[in-house]
């Protein structure tokens, strides 16, 4: 069905992109904001990708020199040098395997991750999780606006310019993620392939009928077994934020946009299906694959725009440390956040390691947090955008005093 | 979403081109982003759909048909919805949509003055279809030479494209529908028992009361009615009970429907009815609000196998379970929900909103899956393709 949306090829997605918030204004000359006098020659661009669903960092990047670990993970652990051979970050991190962009940007300094961090949120819902994720408020229930929105919002105006387009944010996708709704206006753009295939779905409403419908529970054990609805693995190439190629499709064209001279500054991804229940390591393996080749796309599209970009990839909260009945993982609380970039000052896990002894889990089922994601966010747009911490605290992550932005995440 | 081309081709003035398509289009939006939107109880719009797929016309059959089928539906359908089944059959027949259908436009007496000085003839489709489909049901009782005296009786009944009347006066306005003497078959013709004399339209419109009256129309009717609202196969008990309200109130609609609706077997708790293409759209645009372009409504029936005004033949769609339960269909259903999920993202729980357009059939399994779903657009394809959801 129609949305607002313009469904464009990336090439040309700048003319035909189209506004989500404040009618008129690609039309209109803008203010740029104060971005490029910030630090210096950098004109930065910042790129936040949300993981939907709760990534497990214990799978995407295994804490292999953990004494616990091993015992927690059992069939589904990684090892620097056996069976499920992880690419090594240092002698006790890992990488999954998936991930070998991620890994060259390691290398070259460009990349960097948190880890045992997590937002303000400490309950088990999706929907809430994600609320205070995006929405940069403590407590679930706004959801007006989000953190990346209000933070372009705040940062001081600065010179005329041609293009309103450079004020605005991007919103990548078949519709805006709340993190970049709000008061500033935003650009939406989707690939034109995109579609909004859910990869997962087909397994839920199989559980769901065959509690309830035997009639619909036929019609889709048929469709999946000729192969007419495409589901979980065998979903191969069909797009979307569920997909690999989707997720590359989307990073390539927000790349795109964000490098034009008058380009956004912001943009917003969202990838889906990460809640791995069950079999999570051949689901993690594809989706993970998927974010490496947007990191990868963003790298390649972005050209020399590249040096000045930081990307966050950050999910609602973590999973249990212990692999579940069906080599899955349920909700938990600490997780990983990726930062990449040519801005980053990488090559580094930043973690104030909490353990993985039982009593050193938090509710003696998940990796505790022990970094605020929002203490890393704001780190960023301090050292990236000049962003004044009063101002984060006041109206970017409300009620956030107490957690002082991170400094030297910027290269 | 399909999308409709607004170029037309080389050479072809834009408006011969696209009329016809154009005129369909803004059908389709009064209705999906109209008509739909406004009732709280959606009674009255199921009905004019129902009604409008018993006297069902096809916009395949060119473009004529494809201009008139809205106009169709709104000026023989909807005025007579509440009102007696005799006089929407007489909306249907005279009106140029369905005229022009079942080729009626074109059928000459064999007697008559056009007749005779031409090799054309009888065309018996309208007829055949009027007993068959419209009134008394292929086991209604009529034979084949009911079938050709009807034929007879409705030779005339055409459509104003320049005919002239005697002293060259035209019959009527262009386009609307005339009876037409030259063409009329003349003389007294029996249709069931009964003789109908030669009073030019008149004798059309007898034949017609008393078709629209007949104890098996009513059968058919009530039936057909009883199959729409409660079960593939109804109650014998409940169609008769219609059958004996059409019968008793000369049909009399709202009549049959208080009948209906004052039946415990419409008000079974299990759903056994599968919401049909269109009105699983509708149920989504109404619980959303999305409002989409036409063209793309039009092409999500197309692909869900229920193109509006389009069936394969003048039997119109099927209305059984088996006609929509299909993995093809499930399979563009998903999709659909999903397209529909993403388009109308909501910031509450997708459990309040599922509470809240499916009452008390929301079952606990659907709750239970909604509450487990990854993200909110999950959430809400689930409501969406939920049984509750999908049945009726």
């Amino acid at each position: 069905m129609s949305s607002s949306i313009s469904h464009s090829s990336p090439g040309s997605a700048s003319r035909r992109a189209i506004i989500f918030g404040g009618a008129g204004a690609l039309f209109a000359w803008g203010f740029m904001p104060r971005i490029a006098h910030a630090s210096g020659a950098r004109d930065p661009r910042l790129v936040v990708i949300i993981l939907r669903g709760a990534l497990d960092g214990l799978t995407a990047v295994p804490p292999i020199g953990d004494p616990g670990y091993r015992a927690l993970r059992e069939q589904i652990a990684f090892t620097f040098d056996g069976p499920n051979k992880a690419l090594p970050l240092d002698s006790f991190f890992g990488l999954h395997p998936s991930m070998p962009n991620f890994a060259r940007f390691y290398r070259m300094r460009q990349a960097a991750v948190v880890h045992a961090s997590a937002t303000a949120y400490r309950d088990r819902s999706h929907f809430d999780g994600q609320d205070v994720l995006e929405s940069g408020y403590a407590t679930p229930g706004h959801t007006d606006s989000g953190w990346l929105n209000r933070l372009l919002a705040s940062l001081p105006k600065g010179d005329r310019v041609a293009s309103a387009s450079a004020t605005c944010g991007l919103a990548v996708g078949a519709n805006a993620p709340l993190v970049i709704r709000g008061p500033a206006p935003v650009l939406g753009w989707a690939p034109a392939t995109l579609k909004s295939a859910d990869p997962e779905l087909p397994a839920r409403l199989s559980d769901l009928y065959a509690h309830s419908d035997p009639l619909f529970a036929k019609l889709l054990a048929e469709g999946i077994q000729t192969g007419k609805i495409a589901s979980g693995l065998d979903m191969k190439a069909r797009g979307g934020p569920g997909d690999p190629t989707g997720m590359e499709q989307m990073a390539a064209g927000a790349a795109r946009l964000l490098a034009e001279p008058n380009g956004p500054r912001v943009a917003a991804l969202a990838f889906e299906g990460w809640d791995t229940h069950a079999q999570e390591l051949g689901r993690l393996a594809r989706l993970l694959a998927g974010l490496d080749g947007a990191f990868a796309a963003f790298e390649k599209e972005m050209g020399p725009a590249w040096k000045d970009t930081v990307i966050v990839a950050v999910t609602e909260f973590g999973r249990t440390a212990h692999v579940n009945g069906t080599q899955g993982t349920d909700h938990g609380t600490g997780t990983v956040m990726f930062l990449a970039g040519g801005a980053v000052r990488g090559g580094r896990v930043i973690a104030n390691w909490p353990g993985l002894r039982s009593n050193q889990l938090r509710d003696g089922r998940d990796l505790a947090a022990t970094t605020d994601m929002r203490a890393i966010l704001k780190g960023v747009a301090v050292d990236l955008f000049g962003a004044s911490p009063a101002a984060l605290s006041r109206s970017v992550f409300p009620g956030s005093d107490a957690v002082a932005p991170t400094a030297g995440l910027i290269a | 979403m399909p999308k409709m081309a607004d170029t037309p081709a080389a050479g072809v003035p834009n408006m011969m081109n696209n009329l016809p398509q154009r005129v369909f289009l803004a059908e389709v939006d009064a209705r999906f982003n109209g008509t739909i939107r406004g009732p709280v109880i959606g009674f009255p719009e199921r009905l004019a759909m129902f009604w409008a797929n018993h006297f069902a016309v096809a916009v395949s059959k060119g473009p004529a048909l494809r201009v008139t089928a809205g106009a169709f539906e709104r000026e023989a359908i909807r005025p007579h919805v509440f009102g007696r089944f005799e006089n929407m059959l007489l909306a249907v027949e005279t009106h140029p949509a369905m005229l022009a259908f079942l080729d009626n436009q074109q059928s000459i007496g064999p007697d008559s003055r056009a007749g005779t000085r031409s090799k054309r003839g009888l065309n018996e489709n309208l007829a055949r279809e009027i007993m068959e489909l419209h009134t008394l049901g292929v086991d209604g009782g009529y034979t084949q030479r009911d079938v050709t005296s009807l034929a007879r009786i409705l030779t005339g009944w055409t459509i104003e494209r320049g005919q002239r009347g005697p002293h060259g006066v035209p019959l009527g306005r262009p386009g609307t529908f005339v009876f037409n003497t030259n063409a009329h078959e003349p003389g007294p013709q029996s249709l069931l028992g009964v003789t109908y004399r030669d009073d030019g339209v008149e004798q059309g419109r007898a034949a017609l009361r008393d078709l629209g009256r007949h104890p098996s129309t009513a059968r058919h009717i009530a039936l057909k009615l009883a199959r729409h609202f409660v079960a593939d196969v109804p109650p014998p008990a409940l169609v008769s009970r219609l059958t004996d309200a059409f019968t008793r109130t000369r049909g009399d609609l709202s009549a049959v429907y208080l009948v209906l609706i004052g039946s415990e077997e419409a008000w079974t708790p299990e759903l056994v009815k599968i919401r049909s293409p269109i009105e699983y759209v509708v149920a989504l645009l109404r619980a959303t609000g999305e409002r989409p372009k036409p063209q793309a409504i039009a092409g999500t029936l197309n692909a869900l196998g229920q193109p509006l005004w389009n069936p394969s033949g003048p039997n119109g769609f099927a209305d059984t379970v088996d006609a929509w339960a299909s993995s093809e269909g499930l399979a563009t259903r998903i999709d659909l929900a999903n397209l529909i999920a993403a388009a109308t993202p909501r910031n509450d729980d997708p459990r309040r909103f599922a509470q809240a357009i499916l009452g008390p059939l929301l079952s606990p399994h659907t709750e239970h899956a909604m509450a487990r779903a990854e993200d909110r657009k999950q959430a809400l394809s689930l409501a969406y393709l939920s049984p509750e959801f999908q049945r009726r």
